[in-house]
């Protein structure tokens, strides 16, 4: 029975931060944990940790890939950060130097436009009974963004920004085609004249075509209306061509975070390098040497002790698998959590 | 077109469903064990000076027309009745569709009442239970509908009948009208009919509620796991309108299917129900006609319920095709 205590025993010590006007978004120990129920009664016997103390800023009108094998928790931190998760495990999510948890549904519901989402899988995402343009309208209506003359211009101008043909406008979803689909919803999140967007792997349900016309929309809208991205993708070379910023992720935890620039250049998280060593190099001369990792992810619901990936670490250490390590930055602004680097010094302490 | 040529196909392949399911359904008639013929024959034996049993037997078989095989007897049966002849009631001593359509109002007015008591009653609570999943609400209704389904008619019946006619006193046990109903004026005639129907329509509604509930439910949950309503909570639309607009219309669709398909149910009586409280409605007589092996009367209502079930299926898959745009018939 303590035994069961202890596993359900949530950890939620962290130093708080103050809002800083620098940066949109704040993200700091974020965790979000879904529980596991059993038994006859149904109690809850453990957790499945989906995002298990996550910390992160983002600059305004910057761009930040979030990378990772599937079902490391990328999906959850996007939608624990826009509240649609009910509520968070611990931690803080500051939108505009706000903790969203703590507004009211109030509060909430005015603050929804200017934090937008546009989900992978465009053919579940659009409601099936709704006509384009009341997909697009019915939030800015709802929220009175524009007055009711200049309601249908607004409209067509959005959907013409988005590359969305004004006779479009009477169809229905599924009349389209999956780059048309995800045209949709991305004129849908811009209508609301948002400031943030998070892209919860836009382009993976796509084919490699229409990927990179939704990319450089998407890349086209953010020079136009000075958006924030937080881009979720398992593709590399997506995300490299996109971010300014990139955190890799692992069982939860971001491991590495840091420009795009420095961390294509020198990945310093062993898992890092593992993944970068995979992306594909289209010249067939090129050798690869592909670091291959070891056995599969490991549950979520029982994470190793100390650093979550010395099971499968080829540079694998004694303390690994005590301690966890601690986020440290290394250079300006490229962050990493690895006890590799426990000699080197911090950034912010010299 | 496309759709036209569909319904002849399905009108076509149903009325091939129906001539087998009259012709098992006259096959067990002929074989059960209740013989109305031999009732009459033993009973007209015992009367003194009578003809003997086997020469009453010899004469009833060929006057009502059993002395034919069963497969004969069966075309026989299907040629009158395709000319709308089904005969006379051996139990009743009326034409079939006489005695129907005087015991048909009661049983459809008591069916649509409930049905309408049904969905107003199933649909918000599906729509709750489906909303606080797994919540005590959701189990408090899940259980409480389960139970209802799952509990035989009689047994629930009984149990009613108990709490409602004996204990509270409320209500009378069987019957349509009460003991002082000829001495009442016509307003206090109509209100004295109205309180013999408060427990049968309760009862059909209870039993009726859980699979609709359940329904309801099971559509819901579905609908809002899906993504368009994550995306309809990220528009910051209100809660109410997440659920009426998108998450309820689109579990309007099987619904629509779930009305059409009951429809039909109108015409069929219940026979447990209204055996019970003494209704004499279609599934009354039917109870009585079959158990008294009446051929042609059960023989047209088992036919009839049969014809409803298939016009409910294809009523169903005609709606569907209606109400959904994506439905392409292929």
């Amino acid at each position: 029975m303590s035994d069961l205590k202890e596993k359900l025993r949530i950890d939620n010590d962290f130093v708080p931060i103050e809002p800083d006007d620098k940066y949109i978004l704040q993200v700091n120990a974020l965790k979000k944990y879904f529980p596991v129920k059993g038994g006859i009664i149904s109690h809850t016997v453990g957790y499945v940790k989906a995002v298990d103390g996550i910390t992160f800023n983002l600059k305004r009108g910057s761009c930040m890939g979030l990378v990772g094998e599937s079902g490391c928790g990328k999906t959850t931190v996007g939608r624990t950060i826009l509240r649609l998760e009910d509520d968070k495990t611990g931690g803080q999510v500051l939108f505009e130097g706000r903790e969203v948890y703590d507004l009211s549904p109030k509060e909430m519901r005015a603050l929804r436009p200017k934090m937008q989402i546009i989900f992978q899988d465009p053919f579940s995402s659009l409601s099936p009974r709704m006509p384009v343009s009341e997909i697009i309208g019915e939030a800015v209506r709802e929220h009175g963004l524009v007055s009711k003359d200049e309601f249908d211009d607004y409209i067509d101008h959005i959907m013409d920004e988005c590359g969305l043909q004004p006779f479009h406008k009477d169809r229905y979803p599924h009349e389209f085609s999956g780059g048309q689909r995800q045209r949709i919803c991305i004129a849908r999140a811009l209508a609301l004249n948002p400031d943030f967007i998070v892209c919860d792997e836009p382009v993976s349900a796509l084919d490699v075509s229409i990927q990179a016309q939704i990319i450089n929309l998407l890349k086209d809208l953010q020079n136009e209306h000075d958006l924030t991205y937080l881009f979720i993708s398992h593709d590399l070379s997506v995300v490299e061509h996109i971010s300014d910023t990139v955190g890799v992720m692992y069982l939860g935890s971001l491991v590495e975070y840091g420009d795009t620039a420095d961390i294509f250049r020198n990945p310093l998280h062993p898992y890092t390098q593992a993944l970068f060593s995979a992306i594909p190099v289209p010249d067939p001369t090129v050798k690869m040497n592909r670091i291959v990792l070891e056995g599969s992810i490991p549950s979520p619901v029982n994470p190793p002790k100390g650093c979550k990936f010395h099971t499968r670490c080829r540079n694998c250490m004694a303390c690994c698998k005590e301690v966890a390590p601690e986020q440290k930055e290394i250079e300006p602004g490229h962050f990493v959590t690895c006890h590799l680097y426990d000699d080197v010094k911090s950034v912010s302490e010299t | 077109m496309n759709t036209l040529k569909y319904v002849v196909k399905r009108v076509l392949l149903s009325l091939v469903i129906l001539f087998f399911v009259a012709l098992i359904i006259y096959t067990i008639m002929r074989c059960l064990p209740t013989s109305y013929i031999e009732n009459v024959a033993r009973a007209k034996a015992t009367q003194p000076n009578s003809k003997t049993y086997e020469e009453w037997m010899a004469q009833l078989t060929v006057s009502y027309g059993m002395d034919k095989g069963i497969i004969s007897g069966f075309f026989v049966w299907l040629g009158q009745a395709l000319q709308g002849n089904f005969g006379d009631s051996w139990q009743y001593t009326a034409p079939v569709l006489q005695k129907f359509s005087e015991c048909i109002g009661i049983s459809f007015w008591m069916s649509a009442i409930s049905m309408v008591f049904e969905w107003l009653i199933a649909i918000p609570l599906g729509i709750l239970a489906a909303r606080k999943q797994y919540s005590k609400t959701d189990y408090t209704i899940s259980i409480t509908a389960i139970a209802c389904m799952s509990l035989p008619t009689f047994f629930l019946i009984a149990l009613l009948k108990l709490v409602f006619c004996i204990k509270l006193g409320w209500f009378d046990l069987i019957g349509v009208i009460g003991r002082d109903y000829a001495m009442l004026d016509p307003w206090h005639q109509f209100l004295d009919r109205a309180a013999h129907l408060v427990l049968p329509i309760f009862t059909l509604v209870l039993i009726s509620i859980g699979s609709l509930m359940r329904y309801v439910r099971t559509n819901m949950l579905e609908v809002l796991n899906a993504d368009y309503i994550r995306t309809a909570r990220a528009k910051g639309l209100s809660e109410s309108k997440v659920i009426n607009k998108h998450a309820f219309r689109n579990t309007l669709i099987p619904l629509v299917t779930f009305l059409g398909g009951s429809l039909p149910g109108l015409f069929g009586g219940a026979l447990f129900t209204e055996t019970m409280y003494s209704i004499p409605g279609i599934g009354y007589y039917s109870y009585h006609a079959m158990s008294a092996g009446d051929i042609p009367f059960s023989m047209f209502y088992m036919t009839f319920s049969a014809l409803l079930a298939l016009l409910g299926n294809l009523l169903a898959d005609i709606l569907y095709a209606v109400v959904d745009p994506r439905v392409r018939v292929s």
